[in-house]
């Protein structure tokens, strides 16, 4: 009988521990739970106040000038932010206007074309680009890529384009050294191709098939089935996938680094030396101090809200892109 | 497109006739487009790896595994210390990022499921996911290596740890997702708490998922350059065991040596690419490949 009494005695402290379940370790876990969310949003603002706190004496120094100044002078202690504004955005465009078509090509190639036993593999190796490291992609473009691009494509287009209006400007090499805006655009749009081309890849083979194949029995060609069935279809994801590789062209840096020349100089050619906003951070920070730092602090912030908006804009058109 | 045409006996005509050849030109067109664009994404990966290898393999030797990095401009050397120093940051980022991680997206894909914080943090986490490693270099300065007067490992391990968060968040939660609320309410209904529920069922159903985010994270910051230029830099000598001053890595050193004047610092370089790009590629295929059997159980 006495184990009967010690059996209801411990059923009834059961029962009044359900009423708090788990206790103490219970509320920790999950305060440890919600603090470590809440530092994500932390760290992200963090990083905004830090690289604004830090531009601030260039922003008060310079004002509005300083984003359509080309100055960079470090004798005198002038700053402005267009060439490098300029830089990045004409170095992420030319990644989009490359990258993009190759991503979308890779994309059609592996849901339309492909032979069923080589998908996965080749999956795969456009997967790895994204793995590669940047410094890697850097390297490769300086020394593999620009030889060659300064002899079968700067000197010849120099040659036959010299003194023509618009093109002669355009597409003129006055040192065809290989490296420049456009190089650094090419390198960037390998280094976007893996993303777009996966997420554009992932939301083509979301459509129902039973779409595609109606489409091929009413006698569409491929190219009719693509252009007319599949991209309408995917088109918001596509253009979500395109701004996400923006963000990310607009943002590198060691690629960059190596191939644009790192010149402050404003050119009407895509051969010509130029440089980035984040480019100009990575070879001045270390040696920069005094107005100069924070003038590069404040490139800095640029750079922020540039990249923050179109990864916003990213973020919402695509439905959530995988990291692998 | 005659309609009248019997099928039979112009069957090969016909089927050149049958599309116009505005048609055929479009479509011949995609295909070879778009296998040249997939030509070209191996080409690339394939030339990488063949300048890679061509160059790298001439710099391996034992003493580049034991072997400080030189001074500029003398002979020998190896590069012992940055891959020492590259461990050390890796794992303290990683140290770091997982429990901050893990938590967090056990947060999103448990507590906070479809909140209205949870949506924000998880936008957010996939902001950080792409935002320019520089910029988070530049906060690193700022908050630490300026108020400590001196760069410092623990910098370096702080930039890489915010950079392999948003990874591990996202698998975590992904994978958390996956495992089915029956097993939940299984556990819920026996009367665990939700912290034994999450540690004892969710999280061991989702271990695989979870450690290969671990991975992927490591994948990541193993060849981050352009966050660890502010904030461990780099350093020609072995460190201290207190990780203050320059502390070397792999990736800074690459960058220094690979545009040095000195045929031995770039001959170092490319054996440190070599070395850096195949355990990176390495760790990702394994990734990939757990991830994928997770995914399709």
């Amino acid at each position: 009988m006495a184990a009967l009494t010690d059996q209801i005695a411990l059923t009834r402290d059961r029962a009044a521990a359900r009423k708090k379940p788990g206790g103490l370790g219970d509320s920790l876990f999950r305060a440890a739970s919600y603090g470590s969310a809440l530092l994500v949003l932390f760290v992200l603002a963090g990083i905004l106040a830090s690289i604004a706190y830090g531009g601030w004496p260039a922003f008060k120094e310079f004002g509005f000038g300083f984003i359509t100044s080309s100055a960079w002078n470090i004798g005198q202690e002038q700053y402005g932010a267009f060439v490098a504004i300029v830089g990045t955005l004409a170095s992420a465009f030319l990644a989009l206007l490359i990258g993009v078509p190759l991503s979308l090509g890779i994309a059609v190639y592996l849901t339309q074309l492909c032979p069923g036993w080589a998908r996965k593999p080749v999956s795969m190796t456009i997967e790895l680009l994204a793995s590669v490291p940047s410094i890697i992609y850097g390297m490769w473009g300086l020394f593999v890529f620009a030889p060659l691009f300064a002899r079968f494509v700067q000197v010849p287009v120099s040659n036959v384009v010299e003194g023509m209006p618009i093109v002669g400007t355009l597409f003129y090499a006055r040192v065809p050294s290989g490296v420049g805006i456009l190089t650094a655009g090419i390198i960037l749009a390998i280094m976007i191709v893996p993303f777009v081309a996966s997420i554009t890849r992932d939301m083509l083979d979301q459509i129902p098939t039973v779409l595609r194949e109606s489409a091929y029995g009413i006698g569409c060609t491929t190219w009719e089935v693509v252009r007319h069935v599949l991209v309408p279809q995917a088109s918001v994801s596509i253009i979500g996938a395109i701004m996400l590789g923006l963000g990310r062209a607009l943002g590198e840096t060691m690629a960059v680094t190596f191939v644009i020349g790192n010149a402050n100089r404003l050119s009407g050619s895509v051969f010509d030396p130029g440089s980035t906003i984040a480019s100009r951070i990575a070879n001045e920070f270390n040696e920069a101090d005094g107005l100069q730092l924070n003038s590069l602090m404040a490139l800095g912030c640029i750079l922020f809200v540039i990249t923050f908006f179109v990864l916003v804009i990213a973020r919402l058109l695509t439905r959530r892109a995988k990291v692998a | 497109m005659d309609a009248a045409t019997p099928i039979a006996t112009t069957a090969a005509p016909a089927r050149i006739s049958r599309v116009r050849s505005g048609r055929r030109i479009a479509d011949r067109t995609l295909i070879l487009a778009s296998t040249l664009a997939t030509l070209i994404g191996i080409v690339v990966l394939g030339s990488i790896l063949f300048m890679l290898v061509v160059e790298g393999i001439r710099g391996f030797s034992p003493m580049l595994f034991t072997e400080p990095t030189p001074g500029p401009g003398s002979e020998g050397g190896g590069i012992a210390n940055a891959i020492l120093g590259s461990l050390v940051l890796t794992f303290l980022g990683i140290l770091v990022a997982t429990p901050v991680g893990v938590m967090a997206g056990t947060f999103l894909a448990e507590y906070g499921r479809n909140s209205k914080l949870a949506d924000l943090i998880r936008f957010l986490n996939d902001i950080l996911l792409s935002a320019p490693s520089i910029l988070i270099g530049l906060f690193v300065y700022t908050l630490m290596v300026r108020p400590m007067g001196s760069y410092s490992g623990w910098a370096g391990a702080v930039a890489l740890a915010i950079i392999a968060t948003p990874v591990i968040v996202r698998t975590t939660e992904d994978m958390l997702r996956l495992v089915p609320s029956t097993l939940r309410e299984a556990g819920a209904a026996l009367g665990a708490p939700p912290s034994i529920v999450i540690k004892s069922i969710t999280w061991r159903g989702a271990s695989a998922g979870i450690v290969t985010g671990i991975i992927l994270a490591l994948a990541r910051i193993a060849g981050e350059t352009a966050p660890l230029l502010f904030t461990a830099l780099n350093n020609n000598s072995w460190f201290r065991a207190d990780l203050m001053g320059g502390i070397p890595n792999l990736p800074v050193m690459i960058y220094q040596f690979a545009l040095s004047p000195y045929p031995n610092w770039q001959q170092l370089a490319w054996a440190g690419a070599l070395l850096i790009t195949i355990t990176i590629l390495a760790l990702s295929v394994v990734a990939r490949f757990v991830i994928k059997t997770e995914r399709s159980r």
